[in-house]
């Protein structure tokens, strides 16, 4: 067992819901003075006299979970929200204690919860580097050596000596990203920062997590991007509703996710993962054929139609509702999204219940498993989105009209294009003409 | 490396004082960070840490010196203030800024992992600092009263004296402070009455007065009072006035590691899971 970078044995976590407090000083009083006088409080107060801890529902946050992590080994957590994943990292990194259970970490751990914690607006980049490396747990020696190549990292040698309030929010989180990435921790356990600065500055940092991989040091990496996971992650644990339920592999562990995710059935109406202010809801998604009638799955080059059947909960008009739908492949990656203001097309008031539908003329996809986005957007707010809320399964067909049944391996999307060929004057294409 | 071991249920008087020992670079910089950034963008910058007692030391010599004439032993009145707030505002500062510990960092503690008892030292250290300031001020009237006019003050070794008397204030200080910002988590309340207590208290105490001028009914809270000794006694070692015996230092010293030690079980206690409900 001491052998292992990370041992984790029977971890629970128990939340109580609800408050802690009673609800008045009065009923506080009371309660005390009953106490005191050695009466049952429950007897004489009923609910709001017993213990918060007898008053308010228990919620399991993560519940009996257990695994092991080799020094060296990469390894991914995935789930949906409110599966533990955050609760998992956070008693790892000892922010908060386990109800039950232990683990053991063999070696120095450097966490990448949430960049730039500690940041003081009023101090300039460089104290704040020192800062924040403390606050990692690093020793002012070591930050010393590395300044140089903190500052480097983080492309804002020229600020370094302005208060960080003054910084824009990149360079706020490319500073801190750079101290995090020089930890040089023998453990790292990293949550979603990759979804920080812009693209270029993401693939500095994936860069950089591989090359912490690369050196046998030991990541446990949580998030919900399926592509950076599969390609960082060696080993894979898949937590749902507080419980481990599957390690393995990363192809086997995230096609599981994936496939578990997305319900076949389309039928949203029991889905906790909604997000949005929610007074129109989708409660179902259903892919039709060009006549309208609902199939199961498309064959690439269909002409299909994709339904999100809505309820309107409240009695506005919403005339500027806008629906949108992303479809990306296994891996999260995002294929392509559509919403009706890319066509200039309005919707116009809303129906209390009704259908919003996409229509694809030739559906451009490679054949392979695909899952449905939806979301609906009012003015920039969110109304209603269920991330992952269909899975969406393409059969080989005959895309190209040709009788070439385009495999698996050609990519994710297939494109309408023609070939021809013609003779040319001499062996320099067209640049070697005169 | 020790290997982490994390569990459920840690006991309550389980502190591990040698982590707190390797995160003394997080200590010095915050402390340092405390200091620095109180005053950025002032023009007086750190001066305002001087400035600051000595503006009370003269609204007191104003209102309570001359306006509602309370006594001062024959002390010019600005060292018997000065003096008096200098051991007064060491142990109130600790205490409140100690008190917002769990609240006041609750973000930080959210997202990263350090020994928590950590910041109750940053706080003390830093309080220290900006007395040790208030003393050098206290100093230059300390040395003006003695060489430019004939009042008659004590050796300036006995000053040495100080050295316990800050010990104890900070002693008492934290044992409060932890205290109050443990039960602050489940009763926000008591941040609100904190001021008002802090400031009872400072009336309670031989600040404005000295304790040998309180009407013998009213003895008994100088005398229950820990703090009051410390300040008198400050008094004696910088002007030569105060009024205090053994069994109030024994009782109070005693009443002092009482409430650090509990202070610092309870808040260790209550740190486990504090982000859970904070």
């Amino acid at each position: 067992m001491n052998s292992q970078a990370i041992s984790v044995r029977n971890i629970s976590k128990m939340y109580h819901l609800g408050t802690i407090n009673r609800r008045t000083l009065a009923d506080e009083i009371r309660y005390g003075w009953l106490k005191l006088r050695g009466k049952d409080p429950v007897a004489h107060m009923g609910k709001i006299g017993a213990k918060a801890k007898d008053r308010n529902p228990e919620f399991w946050a993560l519940r009996d979970v257990s695994f092991d992590v080799q020094p060296g080994e990469v390894v991914g957590v995935i789930g949906r929200n409110g599966a533990g994943k955050s609760t998992l990292l956070k008693i790892l990194t000892r922010i908060t204690e386990p109800t039950a259970g232990e683990a053991v970490i063999n070696g120095r751990v450097g966490s990448l919860l949430e960049v730039g914690t500690g940041f003081h607006p009023e101090l300039t980049g460089r104290e704040n580097v020192y800062m924040n490396g403390t606050i990692l747990g690093m020793k002012k020696r070591e930050i010393a050596a590395k300044f140089e190549e903190i500052v480097a990292f983080s492309e804002i040698e020229k600020f370094i000596d302005t208060p960080v309030k003054r910084y824009s929010s990149g360079m706020y989180v490319r500073l801190a990203f750079a101290v995090a990435a020089h930890l040089e921790p023998e453990i790292l356990l990293v949550d979603e920062v990759l979804a920080v600065g812009d693209v270029s500055f993401q693939k500095k940092c994936l860069g950089k997590m591989e090359d912490v991989a690369k050196q046998g040091r030991t990541v446990l990496f949580v998030s919900h991007n399926m592509a950076a996971v599969q390609n960082l992650c060696q080993r894979v644990i898949l937590l749902q509703n507080g419980r481990l339920v599957a390690v393995g592999s990363q192809l086997e562990i995230i096609s599981a996710y994936l496939g578990a995710v997305g319900d076949k059935s389309g039928q949203l109406r029991n889905r906790a993962d909604r997000t949005g202010t929610g007074e129109v809801r989708v409660c179902e998604i259903e892919l039709v054929d060009r006549d309208g009638r609902t199939i199961e799955s498309a064959i690439c080059g269909q002409e299909v139609g994709i339904r999100l059947y809505f309820s309107r909960l409240d009695t506005a008009l919403w005339s500027r509702l806008c629906a949108s739908i992303m479809v990306k492949t296994q891996f999260d990656v995002p294929v392509f999204l559509h919403h009706n203001r890319l066509t200039r097309q309005e919707f116009g008031v809303l129906p209390k219940h009704g259908y919003f539908e996409l229509r694809i003329g030739r559906l451009p996809l490679s054949p392979g498993k695909y899952s449905i986005t939806y979301g609906l957007i009012n003015d920039g707010k969110c109304i209603d989105k269920i991330e992952n809320a269909m899975e969406l399964a393409i059969n080989r067909g005959d895309y190209y009209g040709s009788g070439e049944v385009p495999p698996e391996t050609h990519g994710v999307c297939l494109v309408d294009g023609s070939w021809k060929m013609e003779s040319t004057s001499n062996s320099f294409g067209r640049n070697g003409e005169t | 490396m020790r290997p982490t071991l994390i569990r459920a249920n840690v006991p309550w008087w389980r502190i591990d004082f040698r982590e707190i020992w390797e995160y003394r670079d997080l200590i010095g910089i915050m402390a340092q960070r405390d200091l620095t950034s109180a005053y950025k963008q002032s023009v007086l910058g750190p001066t305002w840490f001087v400035i600051q007692p000595l503006l009370t030391t003269l609204v007191f010599t104003v209102v309570f010196g001359h306006i509602a004439k309370i006594g001062t032993d024959g002390v010019p009145p600005i060292l018997f203030y000065m003096g008096g707030m200098l051991a007064w505002n060491f142990f109130a500062n600790c205490m409140n800024s100690i008190a917002g510990t769990l609240t006041g960092n609750a973000g930080l503690f959210q997202k990263v992992y350090f020994p928590r008892l950590c910041i109750p030292v940053v706080k003390i250290m830093g309080t220290f600092v900006k007395t040790a300031l208030n003393f050098i001020m206290f100093l230059g009237f300390w040395f003006y009263y003695r060489h430019f006019t004939d009042v008659v003050l004590p050796p300036a070794w006995h000053m040495l004296g100080l050295l316990p008397i800050l010990v104890f204030c900070a002693v008492m200080g934290m044992g409060m402070g932890l205290l109050l910002s443990s039960m602050t988590i489940k009763y926000r309340d008591i941040s609100f009455f904190l001021p008002f207590f802090a400031q009872l208290w400072m009336y309670a105490s031989p600040v404005i007065y000295p304790a040998s001028t309180v009407q013998v009914s009213w003895r008994w809270i100088i005398l229950f009072n820990p703090m009051s000794w410390a300040l008198e006694a400050t008094r004696r070692c910088l002007v030569g006035q105060g009024t205090f015996d053994g069994t109030q230092i024994a009782g109070s010293v005693m009443a002092a590691m009482i409430m650090l030690i509990a202070g610092v079980m309870i808040f260790n206690r209550a740190q486990r899971t504090f982000v859970d409900i904070v």
